[in-house]
């Protein structure tokens, strides 16, 4: 009995020293990451580097240069940008993107909430619905797109033979082709964007609602008060995603009419193809992805600015 | 980017508690909503015609396409299109390439994401792994197009122009958004579970393998949905990097097929059908869990 006692004293002191130790031995560790964590980064990091940043900087170079994506080359300096501000065909295509992408934008905006709105309200078969409006995004859209070229091409003429612009098929009109781009792009974007703001709007309190209409609220003012506040932030992320992911538009445009007709539907990301790959422009190709690239930043950025001064305002 | 991140931690807390609230035959007891069921109902159909004018169009012959709209029922049905789209575009060959690196990235892009998020997650106080996340997430801003002509100069130098190099960029471009996807997720693991398996004297993988990656489950359903679905329907990465025709995806075997035969609808349909039919019947099966997945990683 007597000797016990040392011997749960001794035991006490040597966890407590024990204790300490492995406190120490913790805080040193601490100064420096244990090197297995080193060893889970580098080769990510190496990979990230060779197949993404290595591009970037070889195409910076490339656009310095008159490289035709094959045989010689030469320093050209800053031409190929200033050249890229005096070609039509290149305005064109940042006209065209924009146009397309803005009203694309603002539709898929527009749909999905309204459309969000309506499974988050008591509806038959919601869930059904709900999974019937998620397909599209399942779907490749360059083949569903050729289905919707038939559409347009071969069995809208012959349904509304009675208006002329859809009658002489839509997506030949140099005018009016991009619409149809618009709502195909629009057809397959919707199904992300409504789920995001379903998600969105299952947060709002149900209360919230019920204490507004008997405030006697009209619906539209629960909205415009309730609604679309609490939802702010997913509509930021909404914008900002479709505008930046339309403004690359390709898949669709080579589904339905491939940039024509002439080059009327051709987008940034076609040109920067199209020109790279099979028309001796690698060089001046890079110089615009350069810029494309400046110009997605900038306007993604000012869209975050812009949006999340008005989500702070209400 | 800052601002990027608070939006989605922000959206992040409110999540459970909506989860919680919308649980079975919930507690909602407002009258149903006939309006908003009928126009629901409508606008669905604009996602289903498409579906169904590829459906009949594919089970017609020409002479039946061509003498209506393409919407009337088909009579006969000609199954006859299919085994022809079959032949014609090869689809077997393409079938089995798609499979391979959709597959191939799903498994990589899982080991590989989860490890490297895990060990930024747990050491973001310090500068290094701070900055290798910035690092990565800076490339959310650097769209496919921008890399796209130096990339396949790089890709075929390197002997990288075939499926095994598409698995490869499939993995090393879903890094950026799933790290971002993963970390918030493993910064919500209490730290103790793991301080505990390191007294008993387990090394950092073995904590990964056995504690860590087993409870990141509902993350690796969301990534390998994402992953999977990007992977199978891309078309322009396969277009601009693989040059061997013996190396065809799906979709691109559609493109190419669609230049060469551009008024043979009927075959060209039912080979559509086929390339989407596969990713379609998974969803129909699963859209529950698809659906839930892919909202968790986005507004995570």
């Amino acid at each position: 009995m007597a000797a016990s006692v040392p011997a749960v004293r001794a035991g006490t002191t040597s966890t407590r020293e024990s204790k300490a130790t492995r406190e120490t031995a913790v805080r040193v560790k601490n100064k420096r990451a244990h090197s297995t964590y080193y060893w889970m980064v580098w080769p990510a990091v190496i990979a990230f580097a060779l197949f993404h940043t290595v591009p970037v900087i070889t195409g910076v170079f490339y656009s310095l240069t008159n490289y035709a994506g094959y045989g010689e080359w030469n320093f050209v300096g800053l031409s190929n940008y200033v050249n890229l501000f005096k070609d039509d065909r290149v305005l064109q295509a940042y006209g065209f993107s924009f146009l397309f992408a803005i009203v694309a934008t603002v539709l898929t905006n527009a749909i999905s909430l309204a459309i969000a709105m309506g499974l988050n309200a008591k509806i038959v078969a919601r869930n059904f619905f709900r999974g019937v409006y998620f397909v599209p995004y399942v779907l490749a859209i360059l083949v569903i797109g050729y289905v919707f070229q038939f559409f347009f091409s071969s069995s809208l003429p012959k349904i509304l033979s009675g208006i002329p612009l859809i009658r002489d098929n839509i997506l030949t009109n140099e005018t009016w082709a991009w619409t149809a781009i618009v709502g195909l792009a629009v057809w397959q974007a919707c199904a992300f964007t409504i789920i995001i703001y379903l998600s969105g709007l299952q947060t709002i309190p149900r209360e919230l609602y019920e204490a507004a209409s008997l405030d006697g609220a009209p619906a539209w003012r629960q909205f415009r008060s309730i609604t679309f506040p609490l939802i702010s932030a997913f509509f930021t992320i909404n914008v900002v995603l479709s505008l930046k992911g339309f403004l690359q538009v390709f898949d669709p445009i080579v589904a339905l009419t491939n940039g024509g007709p002439g080059t009327a539907t051709e987008s940034v990301t076609l040109l920067i193809f199209r020109g790279g790959f099979s028309g001796g422009e690698f060089a001046y190709q890079t110089a615009n992805a350069v810029i494309f690239f400046i110009v997605i930043t900038i306007v993604s950025l000012f869209q975050f600015k812009v949006l999340q001064r008005r989500e702070a305002d209400f | 980017m800052t601002d990027a991140v608070a939006t989605f931690g922000q959206a992040e807390q409110v999540v459970p508690e909506r989860r919680r609230r919308s649980k079975p035959s919930d507690d909602d007891t407002r009258k149903i909503n006939w309006w908003a069921t009928a126009l629901i109902a409508v606008c669905a159909l604009t996602v289903v015609v498409p579906l169904y004018l590829a459906v009949v169009v594919a089970l017609k012959t020409p002479d039946q396409l061509a003498s209506g709209t393409g919407f009337e029922w088909p009579n006969p049905i000609r199954w006859a299109n299919f085994s022809e789209a079959w032949s014609r575009t090869n689809f077997s060959q393409a079938l089995t390439n798609t499979a391979l690196i959709t597959v191939g990235s799903v498994v990589f892009t899982l080991l590989t994401s989860s490890v490297v998020a895990y060990a930024l997650a747990r050491n973001m106080h310090r500068p290094f792994f701070k900055g290798v996340f910035f690092y990565l997430l800076a490339a959310l801003f650097i769209p496919f197009p921008i890399i796209m002509l130096p990339l396949v100069k790089q890709t075929a130098f390197l002997g990288l122009d075939n499926q095994g190099g598409m698995i490869l960029l499939y993995t090393i471009y879903g890094l950026s958004l799933n790290i971002f996807i993963y970390t918030a997720y493993i910064r919500s693991i209490p730290i103790e579970l793991e301080e505990a398996a390191r007294v008993d004297g387990a090394s950092t993988w073995r904590v990964f393998r056995q504690i860590i990656f087993p409870l990141l489950m509902p993350m690796n359903a969301t990534v390998g949905i994402l992953t999977c679905v990007w992977a199978w329907n891309d078309f322009i990465m396969p277009l601009v990097v693989l040059t061997d025709p013996a190396a065809r995806t799906l979709p691109l075997a559609q493109y190419v097929f669609q230049g060469q035969f551009n008024t043979d609808y009927t075959v060209a349909f039912a080979s559509y059908l086929m390339a989407m039919a596969p990713l379609l019947v998974v969803y129909i099966f699963s859209q529950r869990w698809v659906i839930s997945g892919v909202t968790r990683g986005s507004i995570k």
